[in-house]
């Protein structure tokens, strides 16, 4: 067969097409490994980071409020709280607030006005989170000082600003420590709470909708057919249905909430103090790192590094069941 | 059970015809994720002539088509045994080059898929792999496939264009010039046209007419008429079995066996 | 019988009137939000700001933080492209179905929403530390150090983008390249990744999109710096962390540059994530 000139030496080309597609898989797989070698590596770093730390004080770091860098003594507990009220409070907003988006974005909205609602909500998702941190200093804070934080004391808190004890700071336990504040400004964890709501609206959103949307047509028609109304074709199949899946989109947004540094930082007042109040400062544990990280050295830089692999563990384990919950739904359309 | 459905059912290896085969299937089992895809096929396939394989879905016959240049191998749990000799060497011995069978069986598929380059860079993609050519050179191998697929005269001012801009039929033949512009020996065809419409159809089935003087053609498909049409020796298969094998006028004429002729009529799932 | 229908239409209405507020609260708070950006920053703005650099404060403009993030950016995405693409390609082409690739799959989503400031944390140990000590502190903090721990939260997005869109490549244009004989590798980079371009575009402006707004990740690494540099190994500043700087300054001629940069910042994210929307909805268009 003389008519392939090429085909004179096919055996050393077999060879070297193999060698090359050694070394393609092997440069492939190595940026791929960078990826586990990111959360490895940030997780180790910080670990040894804050080594010193864990020496130091043991367990006491995560039970203790003192945070004293004059006497060089650190506990993560203030800015741990801190971090958990706020993500706590965004998810008590969010949720309700995304959930309503989804039903009426899959469910109640005509089909044209859809997609430019999603796309625009989806916006949200994309402003950089430093632009909700100065909305929120510059302009929400001094609303909520001046419109919605009198009214929260007044009626709802134990040091009311005309001295007239509602009824009920007088009578529900708790919520008069909750709203009571005689700080001035708007800053505080509640105020964080907030915008950390905002911030994470879109994202859990999107993921209901588009949880929502895997419901097959056939199962909500069965139940329209039945006489069920919009609402309870949501509640008592969408829902459902779509459970895990729904779980794993809040936890996608607990877990944005909880790591979240910029949008916190500027609301929150960076009082290192436990307060039972919402209305009062506190801070977080990303928001304490941002704040003394570049002027601390020895033990509260290693305290810091401490508080960071605290945060980088329960963002991990949140993400993780946000994942696993989320990948069942796909399993089980799969299927 | 296979081997009792050999015996039970013997079948012809070739057809009468007289040419020497181009490729022989010796004794072919396929499986995937452990289903027996194939029970034992046995064939000659003649030189420069068209083959057909037909049969309803799900019967093997795009299996079998795909063994002939091992494209089945890229996926993973995939197995064949036996022994497909072409010219005379087994290609499924992992010895056998897969750059050699590669260039001397071409295939084209279902669905017409271009690469998402310009005409010009689609038929020349192929070549450069196996041969260095000078620009001249190379550009005359283009104008020579596209010829003898036929689109030379429809892409000549439009060869620095996107593949993806020519319509359907073009296409697909656009990929049969792929093909066959490595000079392979052998062409296969998977249901080639199963994605066009009749005009196009009838443009494909004229060009295998003409290419089979060059190359042995096996061709795949669903459609009866086609196969009626266009090929010298038809093989029925059914459920990963080669029931029947013959000139193509005696199998849509008096076809050996009830299953055939039952598929043939249209009195078939 | 009447009431319980009276009841369910009430409660329909009710469920269906909060799911209406709901988006409506959702969609006021966008508004609200980028209407102030929109109406402080307009008002901010100023020739003096893409001419004058930080060093003069009040009088001063933001030119020096603004090569400063062109510079972080483009040292961020230039390293997160070529690693994200070849990792994702890895991920669909070579490692489909298999454990090692599934659970990097998994890892790879859990990356993409880690909180940023711990990578941060993480560059600054693994180059701003070495290099202080390599270099006897003439070199610490530097726009290099920033654009790695940016690399590192474009990454995922990267990879993730590359992974779909490739996953999304019929399969018989694999077998029409390999049935010529081309080898993966060459079928893979020539065919696979060309195919699945805009795609692949659209993942690198996304992620373009998301750092160009984190703040986080670059105030341990690039630091800031009041004076232009454009030199990678020198301190950096950058529009976030000028944002940020001036935004916890007591006077409002600071807070008013603050805008300015949100509002640059701001328009340049919705510009980038038009632009990804666009190159998306025409390649569905043209594959149909």
């Amino acid at each position: 067969m003389p008519t392939f000139p090429a085909t004179a030496a096919p055996e050393q080309r077999a060879i070297r097409d193999a060698r090359h597609e050694r070394l393609f898989r092997w440069l492939l797989k190595g940026c791929a490994l960078i990826v586990l070698a990111a959360l490895l590596g940030a997780a180790g770093a910080t670990l040894w980071g804050g080594r010193e730390a864990f020496a130091t004080f043991g367990w006491h770091f995560l039970v203790s409020s003192e945070w004293d860098p004059g006497n060089d003594v650190y506990g993560a507990l203030v800015p741990v709280y801190g971090t958990l009220a706020t993500s706590f409070i965004a998810l008590l907003i969010a949720v309700p607030v995304s959930f309503g988006i989804a039903v009426y974005l899959s469910e109640v909205a005509p089909t044209w006005l859809r997609t430019p609602i999603a796309s625009a909500i989806e916006l949200l998702a994309g402003i950089p989170s430093i632009i909700y941190g100065m909305w929120g200093l510059f302009i929400f804070a001094p609303f909520f000082a001046e419109h919605i934080k009198p009214w929260l004391t007044n009626n709802l808190g134990n040091k009311p600003d005309d001295g007239k004890l509602s009824w009920v700071a007088e009578h529900v336990p708790f919520v008069g420590k909750l709203f009571g504040s005689d700080y001035p400004f708007g800053a505080s964890i509640l105020v964080a709470g907030i915008v950390l709501a905002i911030m994470i609206i879109p994202f859990i959103s999107s993921v209901m909708r588009e949880v929502f949307q895997t419901v097959p047509t056939r199962l909500k028609e069965s139940a329209y057919a039945l006489g069920s109304s919009t609402w309870e074709v949501s509640w008592d199949i969408v829902l459902p249905y779509t459970r895990s899946a729904v779980i794993g989109g809040i936890f996608l947004g607990l877990g944005r909430a909880l790591g979240e540094t910029m949008a916190v930082t500027f609301v929150l007042g960076n009082a290192m103090q436990l307060s039972a109040s919402l209305l009062d400062p506190g801070t977080s544990i990303a928001s304490t790192i941002a704040n003394q990280f570049s002027e601390a050295a020895g033990l509260q830089k290693s305290s810091l590094m401490a508080l960071a692999f605290l945060l980088f563990v329960v963002t991990f384990i949140v993400l993780l069941i946000a994942r696993l919950m989320l990948r069942r739904l796909a399993s089980k359309e799969g299927r | 059970m296979t081997d009792s459905a050999l015996a039970t059912n013997p079948v012809p290896v070739a057809p009468a015809a007289t040419v020497a085969p181009k490729i022989t299937v010796r004794d072919l089992h396929f499986y995937y994720n452990g289903f027996h895809a194939l029970k034992g096929i046995n064939m000659d396939i003649p030189e420069k002539q068209v083959t057909a394989i037909i049969g309803p879905s799900g019967c093997g016959k795009s299996t079998l088509l795909r063994i002939f240049n091992r494209i089945y191998a890229i996926y993973p749990k995939l197995e064949a045994k036996g022994e497909i000799l072409l010219d005379g060497d087994n290609i499924l011995d992992p010895r056998y080059s897969m750059n050699r069978l590669r260039s001397k069986v071409g295939m084209v598929f279902q669905k017409p898929v271009p690469f998402p380059m310009t005409i010009f860079e689609n038929v020349a993609y192929g070549i450069r792999h196996h041969e260095k050519l000078s620009r001249k050179d190379m550009e005359g191998r283009v104008e020579q496939a596209l010829r003898n697929a036929a689109l030379w005269d429809e892409v000549k001012d439009k060869l620095k264009q996107n593949a993806l801009g020519l319509s359907g039929g073009q296409q697909q033949r656009l990929c049969i010039a792929r093909a066959i512009a490595l000079k392979p020996e052998v062409l296969l065809l998977d249901e080639p046209t199963s994605a066009l419409d009749p005009i196009a159809t009838g443009r494909i089935e004229q060009l295998v007419e003409e290419l089979k003087s060059q190359f042995t053609i096996v061709i795949v498909t669903h459609n009866m008429q086609q196969a009626a049409r266009v090929s010298d020796q038809t093989a029925f298969m059914y459920l990963g079995e080669l029931i029947e094998y013959d000139r193509t006028e005696k199998i849509f004429t008096k076809p050996g066996k009830k299953q055939t002729e039952d598929y043939i009529t249209g009195r078939f799932g | 019988m009447n009431t319980l229908y009276l009841r369910r239409r009430i409660a329909n209405a009710l469920a269906m009137a909060l799911s209406l507020l709901a988006t409506l609260v959702g969609l006021a708070f966008l508004a609200w939000i980028l209407w102030e950006t929109l109406r402080q920053g307009v008002g901010a703005l100023d020739l003096k700001l893409f001419t004058k650099i930080t060093a003069y404060g009040e009088d001063g403009g933001l030119l020096n933080s603004m090569v400063g993030s062109l510079v972080i950016n483009f040292i961020g995405i230039g390293i997160a492209t070529p690693i994200g693409v070849l990792a994702g390609t890895w991920l669909a082409e070579y490692a489909n179905r298999t454990k090692l690739g599934e659970s990097i799959r998994f890892l790879n989503d859990i990356l993409l929403s880690a909180p940023s400031i711990v990578m941060g944390l993480f560059v600054y140990t693994i180059i701003v530390l070495p290099s202080t000590a390599l270099t006897h502190g003439s070199t610490s903090f530097s726009g290099f150090a920033g654009g790695v721990a940016l690399a590192l939260i474009a990454l995922p997005v990267i990879v993730r983008t590359t992974d779909e869109m490739l996953r999304l490549v019929p399969s018989t244009l694999r077998e029409a390249a390999l049935s010529l004989g081309v080898p993966q590798w060459k079928l893979t980079l020539q065919i696979l990744i060309r195919a699945a371009r805009s795609g692949i575009i659209t993942g690198v402006l996304l992620a373009l999109a998301r750092i160009s707004g984190e703040t986080a990740p670059l105030l341990f690494t690039a630091f800031g710096n009041n004076y232009m540099a454009v030199n990678p190994l020198e301190k950096m500043s950058s529009l976030p962390q000028i944002i940020y700087q001036y935004a916890n300054d007591p006077g409002d001629a600071m807070h008013a540059l603050a805008w300015a940069g949100a509002f640059v910042i701001t328009m340049f994210v919705l510009l980038l994530s038009l632009a990804s929307r666009l190159i998306l909805s025409r390649t569905k268009v043209s594959h149909d």
